[in-house]
């Protein structure tokens, strides 16, 4: 809820019929100030979106369309979608964006599982060790992913998993700050609920699945969206881990695309619209969970 | 890892209310948690801190070579690149991701129409992988690209962004705060949101302006999530790697001359030939100066509080 309009007649200073603009306190706003803010609100509107749709626009740009000119043309004269063809000419797009649908989706479900299960346990059973491993978790979620990332690849070398995509997952597949996530949700809920339960017969994992989880729905909705922007959106492990051009997840084709051809900016643009354009459409449907996210996991965390 | 074992009354004297569970079920909700945690965080952790102190390469099992590695770093002009340019970059952006956000939040917080549009609009570079972003920016700062066809436009004539070694390092600190602008307002926004009215509005009835009311209102009431960004992006800024990958190339620019440290730590320990020994030790220094970087912020808290 972020618009409020209202109409305060009560102030006779001012004339009444003009419905005026109110903050969330439903204080009138001036004129004058709201005019500044729309201003600076489309500078920074123009700064953070144009980028993306001049990539746009270059990508719809035909062969013979000038794209260097000076002054700019921002929209494209003939819009064509031929750029997008020669992607899929040029490297295997489609299976890439299929790999990476597959690393996230799967670490997406690893994540959910993963964390739920494991942070259950640690806000809701009672177990010898219970203190060591909450520790071992907020220990690993203090390791900078940037120092261990050699060690990673000989591990994953050791395992025979390097070049494969569940190498690319098994790193990130149950995310040590989303373990404690789903702690936090979990002993946030009132304990009454989970006796009347345990009063009933219902053994921990009835209590886990049937009474605690429908409670964190919320939580682990954030830890999905998270997982998958993560795994979407991942470059510097996937480039570690993958040396084979047919296994390569979306970023790491295009910075082979990017590599390669780097003179043809249309086809470039083309790639990059395509990798970004899902997680684009999945933030435009799912806004709050991705705030709710920046809130749970920056603020509390 | 300690065997299963059921809780005794003797150890536990409060819990009656969730017990009598199947000794195991603990251990089994925590055990793939632990498992991905143990083998593909903690156990690199350690092994990151042995090898450093070996000579291990990819293929070959490695040597205790005690401080060699270690040594070795000190002449390594690579290396001094590398930490030279991964320390500016931390000077470069933490000061830009600690001031822009929060003036970001103050100009779409108040609620007025459309403003959920704007700040949605915000975010956008964030929910962008960083690969995306940053070969958006290389087409926009090419010598032929948008930036200097306006640049031209204006007079200005054309810049090369991405041929000089320290604007090339500039643009790339200018690409990270603009990716991390929107993913700090949103937690600035919600310190905002938990500021008093009063104080504003008591410091309004003093005839204090808005910059003032900002200095002496919004910036004291705000400063323990000052901190926090602070110490999130710097701990991030010197760990980057695939902004300034991305513009300069895989070797950091024609002499390597924009390399940053992770970077030369994937270069150099990665792939069949890599150094895993020497990359570990290159990395050993990624973590101190992290931890480092962390008291660090924690430390000038504390002594602006007193």
């Amino acid at each position: 809820m972020s618009v409020l309009e209202r109409v305060r007649p009560e102030r006779g200073v001012t004339p009444e019929r003009e419905p005026r603009v109110t903050d969330q306190l439903g204080r009138r706003v001036r004129a004058g100030e709201l005019v500044w803010r729309y201003l600076l609100l489309l500078v920074v509107l123009a700064l953070a979106v144009g980028p993306f749709l001049w990539q746009l626009s270059t990508s719809l740009k035909g062969p013979t369309e000038d794209i260097y000119g000076s002054p700019p043309s921002f929209l494209p004269g003939r819009p064509t979608l031929h750029n997008y063809t020669r992607v899929a000419g040029t490297i295997p797009v489609w299976d890439y964006a299929l790999n990476s649908l597959k690393v996230a989706t799967a670490s997406v479900v690893t994540n959910c599982v993963g964390s739920a299960l494991a942070g259950y346990a640690l806000a809701r059973l009672r177990f010898r060790g219970r203190r060591v491993t909450t520790l071992a978790f907020v220990l690993a979620m203090l390791v900078p992913v940037e120092g261990i990332l050699i060690a990673q690849f000989t591990t994953m070398r050791e395992l025979g998993l390097n070049n494969t995509l569940i190498g690319v997952v098994l790193p990130g597949a149950v995310g040590a700050m989303n373990v404690l996530l789903m702690r936090n949700a979990f002993r946030a809920l009132p304990y009454e609920i989970e006796e009347a339960a345990y009063v009933d017969g219902a053994n921990a994992w009835q209590r886990f699945l049937r009474v605690a989880l429908p409670s964190v729905r919320g939580t682990v909705a954030v830890v999905a969206i998270f997982a998958f922007m993560g795994a979407w959106d991942d470059f510097l492990w996937p480039l570690i881990v993958l040396s084979d051009p047919s296994r390569f997840t979306l970023t790491i084709g295009l910075n082979y695309l990017h590599g390669t051809f780097a003179d043809d900016e249309r086809l470039v643009a083309a790639g990059t619209v395509i990798a970004v354009a899902p997680l684009i459409a999945l933030f435009a449907c799912l806004q709050r969970y991705f705030f709710r996210g920046v809130g749970e996991g920056a603020v509390k965390g | 890892m300690a065997a299963p074992t059921a809780p005794t009354r003797a150890q536990h004297p409060v819990p009656t209310r969730i017990r009598r569970q199947l000794p195991t079920s603990p251990w089994l909700f925590a055990a793939p948690g632990l498992l991905v945690t143990g083998a593909f965080v903690l156990y690199p952790f350690v092994s990151t801190l042995v090898n450093s102190f070996t000579d291990r390469r990819t293929l070959l099992p490695g040597h205790f070579v005690g401080l060699a590695n270690f040594r070795e770093l000190l002449h390594d002009d690579m290396f001094w690149t590398g930490l030279r340019n991964s320390t500016l970059y931390v000077v470069g952006v933490v000061p830009a991701l600690v001031v822009l956000p929060l003036l970001l939040a103050l100009l779409v917080q108040k609620n007025i129409p459309g403003i959920t549009f704007f700040r949605s609009a915000f975010y956008t570079p964030v929910v962008a992988s960083v690969v995306v972003v940053g070969l958006i920016w290389v087409w926009l700062l090419d010598e032929r690209g948008l930036v200097n066809s306006l640049l031209e436009t204006v007079g200005v004539g054309r810049v090369g962004f991405l041929s000089d070694q320290w604007l090339l390092l500039l643009s790339a600190m200018a690409v990270t705060v603009w990716k991390g602008l929107g993913y700090y307002m949103v937690i600035y926004l919600a310190a905002l949101a938990n500021v008093p009215r009063e104080l504003h509005e008591a410091a309004a009835v003093d005839g204090a302006g808005p910059v003032r009311r900002f200095f002496s209102v919004t910036v004291p009431a705000v400063r323990s999530t000052m901190v926090l960004v602070a110490a999130l992006s710097s701990v991030a800024a010197f760990k980057v790697f695939s902004e300034v990958y991305l513009m300069a190339g895989p070797s950091g620019g024609p002499a390597g001359e924009d390399t940053t440290l992770v970077m030369l730590v994937q270069r150099t320990g990665t792939g069949l030939t890599g150094r895993v020994g020497y990359a570990s030790a290159l990395s050993v220094v990624v973590f101190a100066v992290t931890v480092a970087l962390m008291l660090l912020v924690l430390r000038a808290d504390r002594g602006e509080e007193a």
